[in-house]
């Protein structure tokens, strides 16, 4: 009996091995090349080397786009990791209308970027909402100006980026929540813990593996950030461009027909290892009894030979 | 028998949503406590919602009306459609609307469509090579779309589709995760359903649509709901591809309207309610299937 023909499973995976090849693969090997040129449109590329790399080390907007990135990074991972689970814990036990509650949760995730970001750009503007109620309760006299400063404008963008990804990562771990056994929860009431000891010696263990997911997303996320800022900055990425992202950065350097193609693909390549590095550092922390062990293992093979060389050598002694 | 009858008829105690006195349940909240979680939610929700209902109350205000005042007036005095005719005369929004909800829809058919071909052949069928391409989609999802941005682009004006819709649609025509959701989905189905099924001279196509389609539906959804909403608020990918302001997508159009005629926010307003109302309805209509679907995707996954 014949389950299918030889070929069945490979027409079927056809297309989207295509499909990787040429709009994922393709474009990132075609980055890598591109970043050791001087690509530019309608001019034949050249090796050039590390000059790309070297040009960055030197160049400021390189270096504020690095910076508001890392500060992203580190802003928004504690923010996005615990807040999310708070909240999952307040819309986890079903009580009347939780149903309604989580949906309208989700509701900023469901939105685009653009239109929130159009929103605070109103509420966070010079006149906007926000400076009218510190105003109404005499906390300024003239009005903030939210939006031309680069750190108040990176900060802003950061509340937008945690008020969007609440209902987000609150979903991961709501399906987290219903595998913390209740059990586990009355044995430590039964023992006298209290509601806070409880928190974080029976929940916060319970979810540590989708915790690390969160935490590994949010960093990857908020490396990635281009939306925020450039609706909030108007494109422009703030005064004098201090408030780029990295992929701001590489959107500005490689549009157009002067775009520098190959030095945005070198800033891409950048901006992909950054987004390796919290990954590799889950990895590690996961594999981390793994890897000792192979090292342990290793070092007794080294230990375990040498002593076998000095026993052969006695020997012949 | 008579034991089941007797708890049959015997009515189980009325569940109250907080913990009464005497009751041993600690996973409970107390009365007070119970208020005092509805106290908080109603503050999230006022947080997570504001921002929306401010943004419609400004879209209706008029233009005498003040927009910015503390306490927030949220009931326009006078509601007006004037900001939406205003819209409609300054950007094609319709254009735009049409043009989102073609790459949306697109997206949704082209992922479902070879995200559960893919996935059939990946979950259920053992051929060689099976590996290399299951490293193939795993290694893709390690890409981020930003890092490719500027050779995706290259790739999509060598194929001559730079400032058209197509070449907004077929990059995100397929996706690594998708394939892989529906490979975890289409795992879950008994190998002895599909054998007897062959057995009985189903061929491919029947049993994907008689046995696989049926099983896999949940994960559908989700892939369906989130391949959607993807492409209809994605803005960096059509912001490098469009150039002529006629081609835009609602998100990239939205952008254009702020930047360029920003001269009355109540107009701004109104263009965003347009771009934001229909994902939510679709959401809220969708919301049980999807998170029935992430619940199921997270016990399956």
């Amino acid at each position: 009996m014949r389950l299918q023909r030889w070929y069945t499973p490979y027409l079927l995976v056809l297309p989207g091995v295509i499909w990787m090849a040429v709009f994922a693969l393709w474009p990132f090997l075609n980055t890598i090349a591109l970043a050791f040129t001087d690509a530019r449109p309608l001019r034949p590329a050249e090796f050039v080397g590390f000059a790309n790399f070297d040009k960055m080390l030197e160049d400021d907007r390189f270096g504020y786009a690095l910076t508001t990135s890392l500060i992203y990074v580190v802003v928004c991972v504690p923010l996005l990791t615990f807040l999310p689970l708070l909240l999952a814990l307040l819309v986890h036990t079903k009580v009347p209308a939780i149903g309604f509650f989580r949906t309208t949760f989700y509701f900023p995730v469901i939105a685009s970027a653009v239109v929130v970001a159009i929103v605070w750009e109103f509420l966070f503007s010079g006149s906007g909402t926000i400076n009218s109620a510190l105003n109404f309760f005499g906390l300024i006299d003239r009005p903030v100006e939210f939006l031309s400063d680069r750190w108040l404008l990176i900060g802003c963008a950061i509340g937008l980026t945690v008020w969007k990804g609440l209902g987000y990562y609150m979903v991961v771990y709501l399906a987290a929540l219903g595998n913390v056994g209740r059990e586990l929860h009355e044995a430590a009431a039964m023992d006298g813990a209290g509601r806070w000891r409880r928190f974080w010696s029976v929940t916060v263990p319970g979810v540590r593996g989708p915790m690390m997911l969160v935490s590994v997303l949010v960093c990857v996320g908020a490396t990635r950030v281009f939306t925020e800022l450039y609706v909030l900055s108007n494109g422009s990425g703030g005064p004098g461009g201090r408030a780029m992202s990295m992929v701001m950065l590489i959107q500005s350097m490689g549009k157009g027909l002067n775009g520098q193609i190959g030095y945005a693909s070198a800033i891409s390549l950048v901006l992909f290892l950054l987004t390796l590095v919290p990954l590799l550092i889950v990895g590690i922390a996961n594999n981390g009894d793994t890897i000792r062990e192979a090292l342990a293992s290793r070092r007794a093979v080294k230990a375990a030979k040498i002593k076998r060389e000095a026993t052969v050598q006695e020997a012949r002694r | 028998m008579t034991a089941t009858q007797t708890s049959a008829t015997v009515k189980p105690p009325r569940e109250n949503p907080y913990r009464t006195r005497g009751s041993a349940d600690i996973m409970k909240p107390s009365l007070g406590g119970l208020i005092g979680k509805y106290a908080m939610l109603l503050g999230v929700l006022a947080l997570m919602v504001f921002p929306f209902v401010w943004q419609m109350s400004t879209s209706l205000k008029g233009a005498s009306e003040n927009i910015y005042d503390f306490p927030p007036s949220l009931i326009p005095a006078a509601p007006t459609r004037d900001n939406y005719a205003e819209v409609f005369r300054t950007i094609p929004v319709v254009d735009y609307a049409w043009h989102s909800l073609l790459v949306g829809v697109g997206t949704v058919i082209t992922n479902v469509v070879f995200a559960t071909l893919g996935g059939y052949a990946l979950g259920t069928m053992k051929f060689r090579f099976k590996w290399v391409v299951l490293a193939i989609f795993f290694s893709t999802l390690l890409i981020p779309a930003e890092v490719t941005l500027t050779s995706q682009y290259l790739t999509v004006k060598s194929l001559g589709l730079a400032n058209t819709l197509w070449g907004v649609f077929l990059p995100g025509a397929i996706g690594a995760i998708n394939v892989l959701l529906m490979t975890a989905a289409c795992r879950m189905i008994p190998a002895d359903t599909l054998d007897a099924a062959t057995i009985d001279g189903a061929n491919t196509m029947q049993r994907l649509r008689h046995i696989v389609w049926p099983n896999v539906r949940g994960m559908v959804s989700v892939v369906a709901l989130f391949a959607f909403i993807g492409a209809w608020d994605d803005f960096l990918w059509p912001l490098v591809v469009l150039s002529d302001p006629a081609n835009y997508t609602l998100t990239v159009g939205m952008q254009y309207l702020s930047s360029n005629f920003a001269a009355n926010p109540r107009v701004i307003a109104a263009g965003t309610m347009i771009a934001l109302v229909p994902i939510i309805l679709l959401f809220a209509v969708l919301q049980k299937w999807f998170f029935k679907g992430v619940e199921e995707g997270s016990v399956k996954g």
